[in-house]
């Protein structure tokens, strides 16, 4: 067969996108979904995701728009930047969703998760639990003599991070909601 | 006041009128219990034809065939549970290849939803990733808007299938009708490309020294006056083109810049000028890996520009330099103006030296194959029919394998829409339904589908829709009693090891064709060919045509799975041990 005496590897490049095309570094991205609030269309959106393979760690998803019936979906996804400009293309495409917005690159965002942990335990145990529940700013919304539920709202990492020093003292239960994010300014 | 007066309508009549209302003139459907109102509304009318298929897959491949012979959205009716999931093959099919559809299915009244009640499925479930869009209708008062809207997703932006899930009681239930002026949607994808990108891409035309159009299936999606602007733009510039499988007759196979299919099995000049150009001008082709090969040797000393209207298209696979999201039509239209505008500007020279590289590209001359005196070689019979039909008010349709390859090489296409195959999805058994679908379309013109027999006994029930509707499809079959293309990898891949890639008890074709009362021609030497064409030709009425072919055939240029363009394989000679361990992963 005749070779081409042509170099290997591509001299090109995109004036338009300054990362690195074929990096194979993982970022995280938070990205918010506005759409109709129609039946189907969470299923719709978690189907395109298992579907074609994408990551998904974090999913909020409420009606935020009663009389315009629609939601707003939060979604925390890892991969290539190659896969986080795919996962947006693919999002913006489906017919109910209006837009979609990368919080993690167009700007500062507030990120934050709420999650309700139950600590069971006597004595020390349980007034450290206390203690520390002061230091992370988590409130008590539940108590018996032998249990606590705290409420906290943060970065999921403090919520990790809370969840760790638990578990020695009594961790029992714990329920999270995932990431709601928004925008800084206007 | 009456019913009328009032402006009401049943669910089943309004469905009837938002059909009429989009231009409707043919469905293809099979009736079942949960939709027994809307084709009692269909008996009660005469404006839309309904075409009775004999397996609700065969009204999904009708719609297509029907919808890429006209570019207007095909349209199935199919009932509740079976009927929606016999449906899911075409609808696939559909969603690979950006056909538009709407196709309207049964369900179980509302108040049933939900119980496992006789023939309910989760239409709308299953059928969401295999759908543009789809929708459950709960209510009489939303059916017409969507299905107007319906309409508009399954034709605007990339084309595609779109389903509508339409409960018994609501095609009972009376409401207002809403007409199609009236909808509402956010769903308008851009169609005009972003004018400096465009421009970006024109100095890039201006200044190339060996540019290559790579062309696709989104340019016949875009309409017949895409393809003339790209003629306009091919002979203005004098580049050279080639084509997706696809995209096949968007540029005359009779053009002088012409270079052929490209791809696995496309030719070796289209493949090789792929690989060595340093401007690639992808105009509605998706990089499928039938065309990349291996991905990281792929075209590696190109700058490349792509045109899409779907942004998820771009960067998907092959990263781009100039990246312009719009319409086709209106990205040339603009495209051509301000080429124009600053002059008409090419590399003369450059081009000049390309052109002399590719003509000796040419005259390896990769097509060529051993003919016999004794057998009928398939692309020997391919040339004949070429020969023979050149010229005609022609539609070919193929099933998927050897065949369909033989045919995309060896016929040539002169106008868009002319040629309907399963790229994508490689659906056996789409080509026999699709020939209906484009010869109900177009009632007058030579209809073939290029079939292997595999394939073709896949949905050879349809020939009964033939007969019925007097659709004189002419069923082509190059017969090699093997599953063609399977036996080709595994002679290539797996060390000749023929496993069940071999049909024993075939029908005999000819009788097959009298026992659906149609014609049979049967052909075995190649002396007798042409007689026997031209009789499938002359013939007024379907013909089935057993033109027993070589069996052992390869399918030739072949880019091995996991191989760059560079490594083609141009016949039985280059074939021995090619295919590493790590291509063979690959299908
Ligand atoms: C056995 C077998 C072998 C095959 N071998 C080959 C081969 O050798 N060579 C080959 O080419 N194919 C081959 N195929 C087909 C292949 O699998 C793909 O289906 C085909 O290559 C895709 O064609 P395309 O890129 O033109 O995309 P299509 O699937 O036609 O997609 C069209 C693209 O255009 C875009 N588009 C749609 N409408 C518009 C518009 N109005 N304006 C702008 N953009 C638009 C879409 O978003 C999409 O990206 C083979 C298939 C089979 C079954
Ligand atoms: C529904 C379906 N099943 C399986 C396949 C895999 N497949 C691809 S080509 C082929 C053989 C086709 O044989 P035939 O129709 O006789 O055509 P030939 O290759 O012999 O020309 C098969 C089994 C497919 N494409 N579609």
């Amino acid at each position: 067969m005749s070779a081409l005496n042509i170099k290997r590897g591509s001299t090109s490049h995109s004036a338009y996108d300054l990362r690195d095309p074929y990096a194979e570094v993982i970022e995280t991205h938070t990205l918010a979904v506005l759409v109709d609030n129609e039946s189907g269309v969470l299923a719709r959106v978690i189907g395109l995701f298992s579907g074609r393979g994408y990551n998904i760690d974090s999913l909020t998803v409420a009606e935020v728009d009663h009389e315009g019936h629609r939601s707003r979906i939060t979604i925390v996804t890892r991969g290539t930047p190659q896969v986080i400009e795919q996962i947006k293309a693919q999002l913006g495409r489906l017919v109910p969703v209006h837009e979609v917005h990368d919080l993690t690159v167009e700007g500062p965002a507030v990120q934050r998760e709420l999650a309700l942990i139950k600590v069971s335990g006597k004595g020390e145990a349980r007034i450290e639990a206390l203690r520390l529940a002061e230091i992370f700013r988590a409130n008590v919304v539940d108590s018996t003599l032998e249990s606590f539920v705290f409420e906290m709202t943060g970065l999921p990492d403090k919520i990790d991070a809370f969840a760790e020093l638990m578990r020695p003292l009594g961790l029992r239960e714990i329920a999270r909601t995932g990431v709601a994010a928004l925008a800084r300014g206007v | 006041m009456t019913r009328a007066d009032k402006g009401l309508m049943t669910g089943a009549q309004m469905i009837v009128q938002a059909l009429k209302d989009q231009g409707v003139e043919v469905v293809f459907g099979y009736p079942g219990g949960a939709v027994l109102p809307i084709y009692d509304a269909i008996f009660q009318q005469n404006d839309i034809r309904h075409v009775l298929v004999r397996h609700e897959q065969g009204a999904i491949h009708m719609a297509e065939g029907y919808a890429r012979s006209t570019g207007k959205p095909g349209v199935a009716l199919v009932t509740s549970g079976p009927g929606a999931t016999n449906a899911v093959t075409g609808l696939t099919d559909a969603l690979l290849d950006s056909i538009p559809l709407v196709v309207l299915s049964g369900q179980v009244p509302t108040f049933m939803i939900g119980t496992d009640g006789f023939q309910e499925a989760d239409t709308v479930g299953i059928t969401r990733p295999c759908t543009k869009h789809n929708w459950l209708v709960k209510d009489t008062e939303k059916l017409a808007e969507t299905l107007h809207q319906a309409f508009h997703v399954a034709t605007s932006g990339r084309p595609g299938p779109v389903l509508v899930d339409i409960p018994k009681d609501v095609q009972f239930g009376e409401a207002l009708y809403s007409p199609k002026e009236k909808i509402r949607t956010h769903y308008q994808p851009k169609v005009k490309g972003d004018i400096d990108q465009i421009t970006r891409l024109v100095e890039m035309i201006e200044k190339a020294e060996r540019p290559v159009f790579y062309t696709g299936g989104g340019v016949i999606n875009s309409g017949p006056a895409a393809s003339q602007l790209l003629r306009e733009l091919v002979e203005a510039t004098g580049f050279p083109i080639t084509s997706t499988l696809m995209g096949l007759g968007a540029y005359p196979a009779s053009g002088k810049n012409w270079l052929g299919m490209l791809g696995m099995h496309g030719l070796y000049e289209a493949n090789l000028a792929m690989h060595g150009c340093d401007l690639m001008i992808n105009i509605g082709a998706r990089f499928d890996d039938r065309i990349t090969g291996r991905v990281k040797d792929f075209s590696p000393t190109s700058a490349k520009a792509h045109i899409d209207i779907d942004p998820s298209s771009i960067n998907k696979v092959i990263r781009v330099d100039v990246p312009i999201v719009g319409d086709v039509g209106h990205v040339l239209e603009d495209l051509l103006r301000v080429w124009k505008s600053r002059g008409r500007k090419v590399n003369k020279d450059g081009l000049a030296k390309w052109w002399k590289q590719i003509a000796e590209w040419q005259a390896v001359n990769c097509l060529d194959y051993k003919n016999s005196e004794k057998t009928i070689k398939p692309q020997y019979a391919l040339q004949r029919l070429e020969a023979l039909t050149k010229g005609m008010d022609r539609y070919i349709t193929t099933e998927v394998g050897q065949h369909q390859m033989w045919a995309a090489q060896f016929l040539g296409f002169e106008a868009p829409n002319r040629w309907m195959t399963s790229g994508g999805l490689g659906t056996m058994g789409y080509g026999l339904p699709a020939s209906i679908g484009v010869q109900i379309a177009h009632p007058e013109a030579l209809v073939i589908n290029v079939a292997g027999e595999a394939s073709w006994l896949m949905n050879m029930q349809e020939m009964g829709t033939a007969m019925q509707f007097r659709a004189p499809v002419k069923q082509f079959i190059l017969n090699n009693e093997r599953l063609g293309m399977v036996r080709q990898w595994q002679e290539l891949l797996h060390g000749e090891r023929y496993s069940h890639s071999w049909s024993e008890s075939l029908p005999d074709f000819v009788k097959l064709a009298e026992a659906f009362g149609c014609k049979g021609i049967r052909c075995s030497d190649p002396k007798d060919l042409d007689d026997a064409i031209m009789e499938m030709i002359r013939y007024d009425g379907p013909v089935i045509f057993d033109c027993l072919v070589e069996k052992h055939e390869n399918c030739f240029p072949m880019i091995p799975s996991g191989k760059p363009h560079n490594e083609m394989l141009l016949g039985e000679a280059d074939t021995q041990g090619v295919i590493g361990a790590k291509g063979a992963v690959l299908v």
